[in-house]
């Protein structure tokens, strides 16, 4: 296990970042050629104006029409969503880890404000789970693709809850946990996930339209 | 209860003869052409980025309407589009009924579901390339196929010849000049201030608004023009049908007998596909970034006559009355404050929709749906029983809606909810409430 | 339009009309008027009350006068023509003579380019065609439309519906119901549709872009189509030397040009529209997009480096020296291309340039600020109307005849080229 351990924060710890950071630029990058060569005539309706406008309103919770009429998941999806960002970076545990491989270190979370964030991660995977099982317009559409990703998400925070907390065997879990993280890195460019990287464009794109040419709002 | 698209076939004469002509190799090999030659970043986009968060549904009124998750944004796309790309298009006759079924019939293009979804997706967009596909295959419902056959024949949607059009506009001006001795429907003008364009249920069955356009122009002592050739109708069903070539002609032809005339503008009835068309579709088609002559909807150029005094009101229409927002110069052209503007001045008493504005739900014809005929009429009045709530809740007697398509869709709504309104167009108001100094 | 050496030509200002909208007859009201192309008639109808209208001339009237008259237009040759009813049936009417035969319908006057043929559409029980100079097609067709007179007069040509079709009849429409008649006799060929016929001069050979099925656009000529399919094409011209057809077509996304034989023109643009050739055959020019929402024009597939929102109104001179068109963005600020260049002018509207054969030299009338005036090589003549009629050079080339209406009066200016100054 010890191996597997200097595997998963060596090698693959190198292969994961690289392959998030490389394979997210070559996708941004290759999807903008696409959008050259056969969107050209869409992507001059972009502007940044429009677009940062229309991101601005869908970033404030219950800033929009969808937000609003859908409470629930409005909240949890902020808090998922924030604490997906801010657990694993600002994570005393992982500072630790950059100071130690890079010798560089910065503020923190409270270890027990992170457990907590922790916690509301993977409750919001549960909740997500539950609107998949339960809702019918979710479970028409929930495929086993959106599973696997949810089941990624949920598992690397689990596992890094229950290594923080010592429950099981702590090297198994530990090794589990960073084995996770780097298939969820990794996964990020090439599935679902990737809403990360297009959502912002996508977005954009649309916020132009209807800034820019319909002069309506969009949110 | 939760069905799918296989649930609630309907039969149709133009989907049914298009399926017989297909085999899967047929649509496979025709769906990978439309995919390479126009399936783009936008496509891609969507398809991979949608997170499948359900979130849409409530944004569509077929699925507010009868609480089926098969009729959600999402769940259209997930019974054609992804279901084509997971095949490589590789797909039965009847899939492509039922695509063709969902695409025409199932959604009306209203975009209402980009105010839900936080990623921007213009589920409005995939439906359109379902529907360029099933153009591409030749499955197409009868009769809104049949509108498009009428505007590459003609260039307009009515089959209506070229003499029956001018025919219509000289029988127009004679009817209204025993209102007012000295009015004209000038034909041909070149440099006129504006080129008045109608859809092509006006000379066909809706000469009573080319009639008080007419009358409100001439009162309002504005210098106006209409052609006397084809490119009078901006009005394009192929836009909708997804034959993106015929769109065009249709669009080029407008375009240019404005610039023939050598109009400053051209202003158009209340219609809101037709304004789509030229607004923001057709004219890219067409290499163009904006609309090359500027397109002014009876909406804003109403407003213009009444803040300029040009026209005045001699009395307010007796209120209350709702505002109905057409997607089309709503959503697609923010005309909602100068409609609240112009209702305003011109009616007593106004009880707003809810939701309105950009928000408001749509009427359910737009988008082609109603010109797909009698087979679908039920699809449309059933699958937007949410707007008749919307409408009876208002408590109003009085709908004005600035369109042609809401008022089909309206129209029958009403009737079959027994709602007891009565349907107004922004014309209608005004000329019947205007002062007539040249009325003799 | 062309010029004759025998109108007056002698420099300077002519009121020719004190007041323009001045009819002798009792009248109601006169319409938008006309300009002759002498400049020395302007014509308007009129209506002259109890429904009644009819057409004046230098403010005297026709002796006739019409239930309906309206599309006053002159031919190049300096006929006025207007299209008339009486008693419910339509005819055209040429300096107050009406053709003999009346129709359920009449509209659409045309002219050969010397004027000495007029044409026009007519509809007879529910049949249509068209009317050369008094004498109708033979045969009339359940509908027709795109009518064309060929620039010679010798010949017409419209499309036309050959097969009945009944309601909502899609498989009918598809199998073809279109052809396209040359004087009133349709080709044997059937097409879904048949779009912008053009008439070849002398021989009459008549070409126009068909749609064989709703995805399969080609170009036929005399009935015989193209072996190449495009997705889609806009109409054909006739080289005039060789009598080649060329079309702009659409391929997979891009427009070019091309033959019987395929592409002359790479497909390589956005858009490309309006191919005019010279007289002898040597330029071939079109208004193209090089780049979504930049126009400009092509000139043998070459484009010119300024690009802008909108190009129309493209003229080839007979030499095919001088290419000239208009541009403008949201239809406003106008402004005049020739050969490549700008002129520096910038207008509220520009009415299509005017190429003097004989030189080359480019006029086009402007507006600005409501007033309209005339520019030649980019430079101003001092006068301005309120209203005016496009120029006409003299034969040599050396003058201007400038018409317009400026208050009241019609006036009409000869006005040698050294007097744009502006």
């Amino acid at each position: 296990m010890l191996e597997l351990y200097a595997l998963a924060v060596g090698p693959l710890a190198w292969l994961a970042f690289g392959v998030f950071v490389i394979g997210s630029l070559a996708r941004l990058f290759s999807m903008y050629s696409l959008a050259k060569k056969k969107d050209a005539a869409f992507l001059s309706y972009m502007t940044w104006r429009y677009s940062l406008r229309s991101i601005f309103h869908w970033l404030i919770p219950f800033g929009s029409l969808g937000w609003r009429e859908n409470p629930a998941l409005t909240v949890v999806t902020y808090v998922f969503h924030i604490c997906l960002f801010l657990v694993p970076i600002f994570l005393m545990s992982h500072i630790v880890m950059w100071d130690t491989s890079f010798g560089f270190t910065y503020a923190a979370l409270p270890d027990g404000l992170a457990d907590g964030l922790t916690v509301a991660v993977m409750v919001a995977c549960l909740f997500f789970a539950w609107r998949r099982l339960s809702l019918p317009e979710v479970r028409f559409v929930t495929s086993t693709h959106d599973w696997l990703v949810l089941v990624l998400v949920f598992s690397t925070f689990s596992t890094g809850f229950l290594a923080y907390h010592q429950i099981g065997d702590s090297l198994t879990l530990t090794t589990l946990h960073i084995l996770c993280g780097e298939a969820m890195l990794i996964a990020i460019p090439f599935t679902r996930l990737s809403h990360m990287l297009f959502g912002f464009f996508s977005r954009g794109y649309i916020g132009s339209e209807f800034g820019g040419v319909r002069r309506a709002k969009d949110w | 209860m939760t069905t799918t698209i296989a649930d609630r076939r309907i039969e149709d004469a133009g989907l049914e003869a298009g399926i017989a002509r297909l085999t899967p190799e047929k649509i496979q090999k025709t769906i990978q052409a439309v995919l390479a030659g126009e399936g783009g970043a936008r496509l891609k986009t969507y398809v991979e980025t949608c997170v499948r968060c359900g979130m849409c549904a409530q944004a569509c009124h077929y699925y507010m309407s009868h609480k089926d998750p098969s009729y959600a944004p999402v769940a259209k796309v997930r019974q054609t589009m992804w279901e084509i790309l997971k095949h490589k298009g590789l797909v039965s006759p009847e899939f492509i009924h039922q695509c063709a079924q969902i695409a025409y019939t199932e959604c009306n293009l209203c975009r209402r579901c980009m105010h839900y979804c936080p990623l921007g997706i213009d589920t409005a967009y995939i439906m359109s390339f379902v529907r360029r596909i099933c153009h591409k295959l030749g499955v197409t419902p009868q009769y809104i196929q049949d509108t498009a056959h009428s505007h590459s024949a003609t260039m307009n949607q009515m089959w209506v010849k070229d003499d029956e059009w001018i025919d219509t506009l000289k029988w127009q001006e004679d009817e209204a000049r025993d209102e007012m001795p000295s009015l004209r429907i000038p034909l041909e003008v070149e440099g006129a201030d504006f080129m008045y364009s109608v859809i092509a249920p006006e000379p066909k069955f809706r000469t009573q608004l080319i009639y008080q356009a007419a009358f409100i122009f001439n009162q309002a002592g504005v210098n106006w023009t209409m052609p006397a050739t084809p490119g009078w109708d901006n009005s394009n069903m192929a836009m909708f049908t997804g034959d993106m070539e015929i769109m065009g002609r249709i669009e080029m032809a407008h375009f240019a007998t404005a610039q023939r005339l050598r109009v400053k503008r051209i202003v158009m009835g209340e219609c809101g596909h037709a304004f789509r068309a030229i607004y923001d579709v057709a004219n890219r088609w067409l290499g163009w970034g904006m609309h090359p002559v500027p397109v002014v909807h009876s909406i804003e150029f109403f407003w213009e006559l009444l803040n300029s005094g040009k026209i005045q009101m001699a009395k307010k229409y007796p209120g209350p009355v709702t505002i109905h927002d057409p997607c089309n110069v709503i959503r697609g052209r923010g005309l909602m404050d100068k409609l609240r503007e112009v209702v305003h001045a011109i009616c007593d008493g106004v009880v707003e929709m809810t939701p309105n504005r950009e928000h408001n739900y749509c009427c359910c014809a737009g988008g082609g749906v109603i010109n797909c005929g009698p087979p679908f009429k039920n699809v449309r009045i059933v699958g937007n029983s949410i707007k008749a709530e919307q409408l009876k809740a208002t408590g109003v007697k009085t709908c004005i809606a600035p369109c042609h398509n809401c008022h089909g869709g309206l129209d029958d709504i009403i009737h079959k909810y027994g709602l007891g309104m009565e349907l107004k167009f922004l014309g209608d108001i005004i000329y019947e409430c205007m002062e007539k100094k040249g009325a003799s | 339009m062309q010029a004759d050496q025998a109108w007056d030509w002698e420099p300077g200002a002519r009121t020719v009309l004190e007041d323009a909208t001045a009819c002798a007859a009792p009248h109601e009201w006169t319409e938008e008027p006309e300009a002759s192309p002498d400049g020395e008639r302007l014509a308007a109808v009129a209506n002259l009350g109890d429904g009644r209208f009819t057409v004046c001339v230098n403010a005297e009237p026709w002796e006739t006068d019409f239930e309906k008259a309206w599309y006053l237009r002159f031919s190049p040759d300096g006929r006025l023509t207007a299209v008339t009813m009486e008693d419910g049936m339509w005819t055209v009417s040429v300096d107050g003579e009406s053709w003999e035969e009346s129709f359920d319908f009449a509209w659409g006057t045309t002219f050969s380019a010397d004027g000495g043929v007029i044409a026009a559409c007519i509809q007879s029980e529910g049949t249509y065609g068209m009317i050369v100079d008094g004498t109708p097609w033979e045969t009339l067709h359940e509908n027709a439309n795109n009518f064309r007179l060929a620039a010679d007069g010798l010949h017409t040509a419209a499309a036309v519906q050959v097969k009945s079709l009944g309601q909502a009849d899609i498989a009918t429409f598809q199998q073809g119901i279109f052809s396209v008649a040359v004087d009133g006799e349709p080709w044997d060929a059937i097409f879904v549709n048949c779009f912008d016929p053009a008439i070849e001069q002398k021989t009459g050979r008549a070409a126009a872009t068909i749609r064989r099925s709703l995805y399969d656009y080609s170009v036929a000529v005399d009935g015989k189509a193209w072996d190449a399919a495009y997705d889609c094409a806009w109409g054909p011209v006739f080289h005039p030397g060789n009598g080649q057809v060329l079309a702009p077509v659409r391929k997979k996304g891009l427009w070019g040009m091309a033959g019987d034989a395929g592409f002359v023109w790479n497909p390589a643009f956005i858009q490309c529209h309006h191919p005019q050739f010279s007289a002898d055959g040597a330029t071939l020019a079109a208004i193209v997009a090089p780049s979504f929402g930049k126009f400009t024009v092509a000139v043998n597939a070459a484009p010119w480096s300024a690009t802008f929102p909108v190009v129309t109104d493209l003229r080839v001179s007979p030499d095919g020296r001088t290419v000239a068109a208009q541009a403008s963005n949201d239809n406003a600020a106008f402004r005049v291309l020739v050969n490549g260049s700008v002129w520096p002018g910038v207008y509220d509207m520009a009415y299509g340039p005017v190429i003097c054969p004989a030189t080359g030299q480019v006029a086009v009338r402007v507006e600005k600020d409501g007033r309209q005036a005339f520019v030649l090589g980019g430079k101003a003549h001092p006068e301005t109307f309120d209203r005016a009629f496009n120029p006409i050079f003299s034969p040599d080339g050396a003058k201007v005849l400038l018409r317009g209406i400026s208050g009241k009066a019609y006036k009409r200016i000869v006005a040698p080229v050294s007097a744009f100054t502006g």
